[in-house]
């Protein structure tokens, strides 16, 4: 079952948007296998998507699910922090920091 | 010069005052950077760029809003008298809202960039064929992300965007210091080539708001500080001061001042474009010859008369005793009375008053009695900007106007003597009205110090008041120091003091 889901805006093909994209799809697979969802947006295709989520910087995660729904800037290079920031390290995963 | 001043069109903002000291308006798809203190009035200025756009010009804008909402900018721009949402239903104005919302912190993690941001901006241009685009503001947006080198990376991209879609933009941005450096990020001066800043600063206990041209990418424009003002009735208001091309013809016309031994005086009548600058003592008989000044333009003239001094009341109870009715003429309207206490409001705001009163009534004389008492309440720099803005007002309308004055220096202990050189330098007709004391008695004498284009009687005159009004008189040959304000007669009083027939030596006695 997905109970995670992200919306990752991203503008253009560029390096970064498909570093971000790849960079969600390994912490979702390290940390929810077959328990998530992302949907990518290209606000340079559907400015009106990123216009009704208000988007500013991209890429941008927003966690849509489950609440609180979260945002994160940036490529997520940094898995660490990527992964407390969006609430996944909680979830037992590879990436944990938080355990000892 | 030749070059980009002759390639770069303008794009008149439709901002009062502002496209004459731009000399025509903003560079025509380029941007142009707003910079201000809090306060300064960057925002208003934003809103008025595009508000003006379309009810003057019909030109359709995108505001992009990250200091306020676009909610509280509707609300705002309501109290201006600009109903945006109407705009907006009518495709005119198109909000990109980049306001924070509150509580809700962004974390970053890794690069990023602002394309999103670019890419919704151009959606909206796009989408109402923006001709301006305000940006208000760039330091509020960016100060919810650290990376400068970003920041600078994406003004520039957001900067390239917008021209090559050949939009006007206006991107504000927030100032530290009135004075000292640059703004928030010191990127914003370097990559914009067309700088403007607004200025809020406490000078001599007094608020003065200025708007200054910094940089125009070479193009002509009018540099220096100019007072600005935000008026109920028309925004966002740069004051003229005596601006070029207002003075390009002169009247020959002559009309009267009200007194026929002052008409003589000043050869003839005035012309009907004259600054007259009356300056005289309390009492001596300014608002005197100000009443006959303005009844004389009878029948078909009509006059504004702004008395400082006096409550409407009293200046129609006084006029009352010189046997004019001033209520008459006001219900023939042929007579405007606008009295206001100085204190009341900025020379600014008196300014646009005026203004209004003469754009209004269409007067063909002004009386303003006196200068002075706004003296007392601004700085002697703002009252000479009040004058030059007037007078550019009045001059373009070839009004005959009548100012009054105490003589400077007078009203204010300590007040600087240059003020009235000032002044008369920018008066056509420089008259004076001076007690003489002689001995046992005081006398009134008048004399006309300059009348532009025209000859005039160089004799010190007596002056006497009575009921029918004021009289010129005989010549007061022994008459010295009225300039300096002391006027006596020079001889040395003969033994027994018999002043009236003393003898011609004017050097007197031993």
């Amino acid at each position: 079952m997905t109970d995670y889901s992200f919306r990752l805006y991203v503008a253009g093909r560029t390096a970064r948007s498909q570093a971000a994209v790849s960079n969600l799809r390994f912490l979702c697979e390290s940390n929810l296998p077959s328990r998530y969802e992302i949907e990518v947006i290209d606000a340079i295709e559907r400015p009106d998507l990123a216009e009704d989520a208000r988007i500013l910087a991209t890429p941008t995660v927003v966690r849509i699910a489950p609440a609180p729904q979260l945002r994160v800037i940036g490529d997520l290079s940094d898995h660490g922090r990527a992964a407390d920031i969006l609430g996944l390290s909680d979830n037992g995963g590879l990436l944990s920091r938080r355990s000892p | 010069m030749t070059g980009p001043a002759d390639t770069i069109e303008r794009l008149p903002t439709g901002i009062s005052g502002f496209d004459d000291i731009a000399a025509g308006g903003l560079p025509a798809g380029r941007p142009t950077l707003l910079t201000g203190t809090t306060g300064s009035g960057k925002t208003l200025f934003a809103v008025e760029f595009l508000a003006r756009g379309i009810l003057r010009f019909g030109e359709p804008g995108v505001f992009v809003t990250s200091e306020e909402t676009a909610g509280a900018i509707r609300r705002n721009a309501i109290s201006q008298g600009f109903d945006v949402g109407r705009w907006e239903s009518d495709g005119m104005w198109t909000f990109v809202d980049a306001s924070a919302d509150i509580g809700e912190g962004i974390e970053t993690v890794g690069t990023y960039d602002f394309g999103a941001l670019i890419a919704r901006i151009e959606h909206a241009i796009r989408g109402n064929g923006a001709k301006r685009v305000s940006f208000d503001s760039f330091s509020s947006i960016f100060s919810r992300f650290d990376n400068v080198g970003i920041i600078r990376h994406e003004l520039v991209r957001i900067v390239a965007a917008l021209k090559s879609l050949g939009t006007t933009l206006l991107l504000t941005s927030e100032r530290i210091h009135e004075y000292d450096g640059l703004s928030r990020y010191s990127v914003e001066e370097f990559v914009l080539d067309n700088v403007i800043v607004l200025r809020n600063v406490l000078l001599e206990e007094r608020r003065r708001r200025t708007i200054e041209i910094v940089k125009f990418r070479g193009l002509p424009h009018r540099t220096g500080e100019w007072l600005f003002t935000i008026d109920p009735r028309e925004g966002f208001v740069v004051i003229p001061l005596g601006l070029p091309g207002t003075l390009d013809h002169a009247s020959y016309a002559r009309v009267l001042t009200g007194n026929a031994g002052l008409d003589r005086m000043v050869g003839g009548g005035l012309f009907k474009d004259a600054i007259v600058l009356l300056t005289g003592p309390a009492g001596v008989g300014k608002t005197l010859t100000a009443l006959h000044f303005a009844d004389a333009g009878r029948p078909e003239e009509r006059c504004l008369f702004c008395t400082f001094d006096e409550t409407h009341g009293q200046l129609v109870r006084n006029a009352a005793s010189w046997g004019l009715d001033l209520d008459a003429m006001q219900a023939a309207n042929r007579l405007l009375v606008s009295a206001a206490y100085p204190q009341t409001a900025t020379p600014e705001e008196h300014f646009l008053r005026l203004r209004h009163a003469i754009s209004d009534f269409r007067p063909t004389r002004v009386v303003i009695d006196t200068l002075s008492s706004l003296e007392r309440v601004v700085t002697a720099r703002s009252l000479l900007d009040f004058v030059i803005a007037l007078t550019t007002v009045l001059r373009e309308r070839e009004i005959t106007a009548l100012i009054t004055a105490t003589p400077m220096g007078q009203a204010v202990a300590g007040g600087s003597l240059a003020g009235t050189v000032e002044l008369a330098s920018i008066a056509d007709v420089t008259i004076m009205l001076r007690y003489v004391e002689r001995t046992g008695d005081i006398q009134r004498a008048i004399a006309v110090l300059q009348t532009r284009g025209s000859s005039h009687d160089h004799a010190i005159r007596q002056v006497t008041i009575d009921d029918t009004g004021m009289h010129i008189g005989e010549p007061l040959p022994r008459v010295a120091h009225v300039l300096s304000g002391s006027a006596a007669l020079t001889e040395h009083p003969p033994w027994p003091a018999e002043p009236d027939t003393a003898s011609g030596d004017p050097t007197g006695g031993p």
